[in-house]
């Protein structure tokens, strides 16, 4: 029949105007406010179209997510050189740009005229950074990462889009909240969550350099992205208490590692218990530090 | 077109051997250190080429570039890599001129779709090709001084001949290019150039081969109707050419006599970045080619780089973990490509952006999946010399940290499974339904556009395009990369050679990805934990001298990149010739015999179904 398939694409049509408002007679018309919507509208359990009502709501942004470079620094608090460059000066950042749009000036001691590992200034020209990510990948010391915010849109180009050095410092607590994973990853990499400069500095100086720890890692302020949840609320979920219990054993087995001689780590990775499986609990995500810890060992034990 | 039996050859050496039998002296061994191919003296190239094609199979010629090798050995030369569209590897020949007054025979006659890319080798080195019908410059305009893909020419913002640019570092306070490039001084003109009588002279050139000397002619047709000849530009800002592209259409009443695609307004000189560029710079340039498909494009631009690292000593390939990801992600991009070309060929036909919308909701899912992992939805970056940028992440967990921190967050391979599983087959059967039997689209596309396969082949069509003119031809099979040798999957082929066909191909191609990714999802699950890189990752490599020519099979058709790393002995840094034989490009010099004798309103579906990017067609 002429028109059949006509009326087959009508079909599809309608279905698809008909499911953009399931949501909203599923949640009575209140489908943007409910939170906990929030992951299923923008995932796969998505029904119908629907629309991100920026800026009033964002979308949810990865933790790789690279948009314009940002230089890390030591948080505030820091007990030896709070707010210190992680920045060596090295200038394999400038190097590996592809549009070639870092500037750093090296610093050098005014005496001895000697370079010294510090930028005595950083210049990034957002304009024409193309937001690849080499900066952050190539940097031996982490000290440059890629940003989340990509709100940058300014009335002036010409004062606002060449990013110095100010601009662009932002404390590692910053870094750990937006990659809480990546962050972890790489300090287990460094051995720690002190700049091994930095580190060589303070020794040089008499001062003593802090052992980098897990605790001193993670027991600072959790990343707000992941807030610990109140002591009661932990024992009224036992999910939660368990995992908390592990990591409270996984810190205690890590420091106890620490203190004694250097731990091989395939032998320590033998000794510890599987972690569980990722079973999840509840519809609730989950991150198991645990795994994770014992998966970047794994790595690491089978590089070296 | 074949007058004499195909000569028996296995391999490319068999081949050559006999063509140095049949042309003693005109043929020589291309024995410079990483190359390959033969040396054909330009006086004989047209015979050289028409044997090849004739009688020894080779009818589909790939690419035809050229290369300056200025302070090298002082000569130019252009590099054609010639097929089998039965598959196998290259045979490359060269045709040497010199510097000062370059010219080779042009080889319009043997491969049409050498057009356009010998006029590029004009514009963009100023060779000469005496044959050719229409040498006239294609990227750039006519008031344009120079011919800028010449080592010795400079652009207005020069500052080095290579990156990194010693300014940035150790001194490296900034400067902006305006600021030493005063504005109004960076354009020069050609002496000859009268800029008062600007728009005459570039117009001029554009309409004097369309055989007319005035815009209108009144003409009678057959039935003694009267109607106009008369000359309409389509574009360049025009929604229907997909960016800024023009079509120069000759009508007759409604009806097409010629059509002459103009381009260049989006011509950034991609390939003088690219020879600035170290080879690593060049791979988050290449997601700016065909930004549809960036994964594709970094594929195929790893391979070129690993063609020519292989040589060196201290090489690694990719591991088979690195491998599947990239055969993932390549996948995945053919099958967010086809979404849009379908999604647009139907805005194209007048169904306006409701298809489309349906059709990119899915590829919506793919690209939050690329984000997580490789961190941007379109701009990926994510290929490397010897493996990959990261490995996927174990959950793909969102925040929305600009905003108020809620989260989502799922398994990976979790999400993964149920977007190849579920979704993406979900959604190309809804498309199928929605689309197919629509008696709206089956009678404007059938039987519109069509394209025969010996035409298809002649003119360097390439992937959807070809494969939809009944030739089945594709690079995955035909000249196998990375893993796809070990998967099972058909290469997807139509007969009609018209605008339906080239539809339904794209639903075919995008089902055969599915069953691809549907087999790498075990491999994935298997490898897990296992490295992603082979050796350490390099930043700024020292590649091997050399030639390499890396191609794939993109969404849009056959994508190479011919990269030549010369010049410094120890192994240069950065690429001295970086060529990008871009589908769009070149598939678009069949798109005027396509249009002829069909109306103006189908020229704009003919155009969505060849599916070009402006991006990679301008570079």
């Amino acid at each position: 029949m002429y028109g059949q398939g006509i009326l087959k694409g009508l079909w599809v049509t309608f279905r698809h105007f008909f499911n953009t408002y399931v949501d909203d007679i599923r949640y009575a018309g209140r489908k943007y406010f409910r939170q906990e919507n929030f992951p299923i509208r923008q995932g796969l359990k998505a029904q119908g179209a629907f629309t991100v009502q920026y800026p009033e709501e964002k979308l949810a942004v990865p933790e790789r997510f690279r948009f314009t470079p940002f230089l890390v620094v030591n948080d505030p608090d820091h007990p030896e050189a709070p707010g210190e460059d992680w920045c060596t000066s090295c200038g394999i950042c400038a190097k590996v740009c592809p549009p070639q749009c870092i500037w750093i000036v090296r610093g050098s001691d005014p005496t001895t005229g000697r370079p010294v590992p510090q930028p005595v200034a950083f210049f990034i020209d957002i304009d024409i950074c193309m937001n690849c990510g080499f900066c952050a990948e190539f940097c031996p010391f982490d000290a440059i990462k890629m940003d989340h915010n990509y709100e940058l849109a300014s009335y002036d180009r010409t004062t606002h889009h060449i990013h110095d050095k100010q601009h662009l410092s932002k404390p590692l607590s910053y870094w750990k909240n937006i990659a809480p994973t990546t962050a972890l990853e790489e300090a287990v990499a460094r051995g720690g969550w002190e700049h091994p400069d930095v580190l060589k500095a303070m020794k040089k100086a008499g001062q003593t350099a802090v052992t980098p720890t897990w605790e001193n890692m993670f027991a600072k302020p959790e990343p707000p992205a992941k807030p610990l949840p109140p002591a009661d609320a932990a024992d009224a979920d036992p999910a939660k208490a368990e995992r908390l219990r592990k990591r409270e054993e996984a810190l205690a087995r890590k420091r106890a590692a620490e203190v004694g001689e250097p731990v091989q780590p395939a032998v320590e990775a033998a000794e510890t218990p599987a972690p569980a499986p990722a079973v999840p609990t509840g519809d609730k995500p989950k991150f198991d530090k645990q795994a994770m810890l014992e998966k970047i060992r794994q790595r690491k034990a089978d590089k070296g | 077109m074949v007058d004499h039996p195909i000569v028996e050859t296995t391999d490319i050496k068999a081949a050559v051997d006999a063509l140095k039998q049949k042309f003693p002296d005109t043929i020589q061994d291309d024995t410079r250190q990483g190359y390959g191919g033969i040396i054909v003296d330009k006086n004989h190239l047209v015979e050289v080429a028409a044997a090849l094609r004739d009688e020894y199979g080779f009818d589909y010629l790939s690419s035809a570039t050229a290369v300056d090798y200025f302070g090298i050995s002082d000569h130019m030369e252009m590099v054609y890599h010639a097929y089998r569209t039965s598959g196998g590897p290259a045979l490359v020949f060269k045709a040497q001129t010199s510097r000062d007054n370059p010219e080779i025979p042009s080889l319009i006659n043997i491969w049409p779709g050498v057009d356009f890319q010998e006029r590029e080798a004009w514009d963009l080195y100023g060779i000469r090709f005496p044959g050719h019908p229409n040498l006239k410059r294609i990227l750039l305009w006519e008031g344009f001084d120079g011919h800028p893909m010449r080592k010795d020419w400079q652009e207005a913002y020069y500052e080095e001949d290579h990156k990194p640019f010693e300014s940035r570092w150790p001194d490296g306070w900034v400067h902006r290019a305006e600021e030493r490039n005063v504005y109004g001084k960076n354009v020069k003109y050609p002496a000859d150039f009268d800029l008062s009588k600007l728009s005459d002279k570039s117009e001029e050139s554009l309409y004097a081969d369309l055989g007319l000397g005035v815009s209108i002619q009144e003409l009678t047709d057959e039935s003694h109707i009267k109607t106009d000849r008369l000359v309409v530009n389509m574009g360049p800002h025009h929604p229907s050419t997909h960016g800024v592209f023009r079509m120069i259409v000759t009508l007759n009443g409604e009806t097409i006599e010629t059509l002459e695609p103009v381009m260049g307004y989006l011509h950034r000189n991609h390939e003088k970045i690219g020879e600035r560029n170290t080879f690593l710079h060049n791979m988050p340039f290449t997601d700016r080619l065909d930004y549809l498909s960036s994964m594709g494009n970094n594929l195929g631009y790893a391979l070129a780089v690993e063609q020519l690292l292989a040589n060196g000593a201290r090489y690694q390939p990719p591991t088979y973990r690195a491998e599947c990801i990239r055969v993932l992600m390549v996948e995945l991009t053919r099958i967010v490509n086809h979404y849009w070309a379908i999604g647009f060929l139907l805005n194209d036909l007048g169904a306006f952006f409701t298809p489309a919308l349906y059709a990119i909701a899915e590829r919506e899912k793919i690209l939050d999946f690329f984000e997580a992992t490789a961190g941007s939805r379109m701009m990926c970056n994510y290929m490397r010399f010897g493996g990959v940028f990261k490995d996927l992440p174990e959950r793909i967990r969102g925040v929305a940290s600009r905003m108020n921190d809620l989260v989502r967050d799922y398994n990976t391979m979790e999400y993964l499974t149920e977007l190849i599983n579920e979704r993406i087959p979900q959604s190309i059967d809804e498309l199928d339904e929605y689309l197919t039997d629509s008696e709206i689209i089956k009678s404007r596309t059938i039987g519109v556009g069509y394209l025969p396969p010996e035409m298809a082949i002649a003119y360097s069509t390439a992937g959807p395009l070809l494969r939809a003119s009944g030739v089945p031809y594709d690079v995955r099979r035909a000249d196998p990369y990375s893993i796809y040798p070990e998967l099972d999957f058909d290469v997807a082929v139509r007969y009609n050679g018209d605008i339906y066909d080239r539809y339904l191909i794209r639903l075919d191609e995008m089902r055969e990805s599915v069953r691809i990714l549907k087999q790498i999802l075990p491999r994935l699950e298997r490898t897990a934990g296992e490295p992603i890189f082979a050796g350490s990752k390099q930043h700024t490599p020292r590649v091997p001298l050399g030639e390499a020519y890396g191609r794939v099979e993109n969404p849009k058709g056959e994508l190479g990149f011919y990269v030549v790393s010369a010049g410094d002995e120890k192994g240069p840094q950065n690429p001295w010739r970086y060529h990008v034989r871009a589908p769009s490009f070149i598939s678009l010099t069949a798109l005027g015999p396509m249009c002829i004798g069909h109306k103006v309103a189908d020229v704009v579906a003919i155009l969505g179904s060849i599916d070009i990017v402006l991006g990679e067609t301008d570079r």
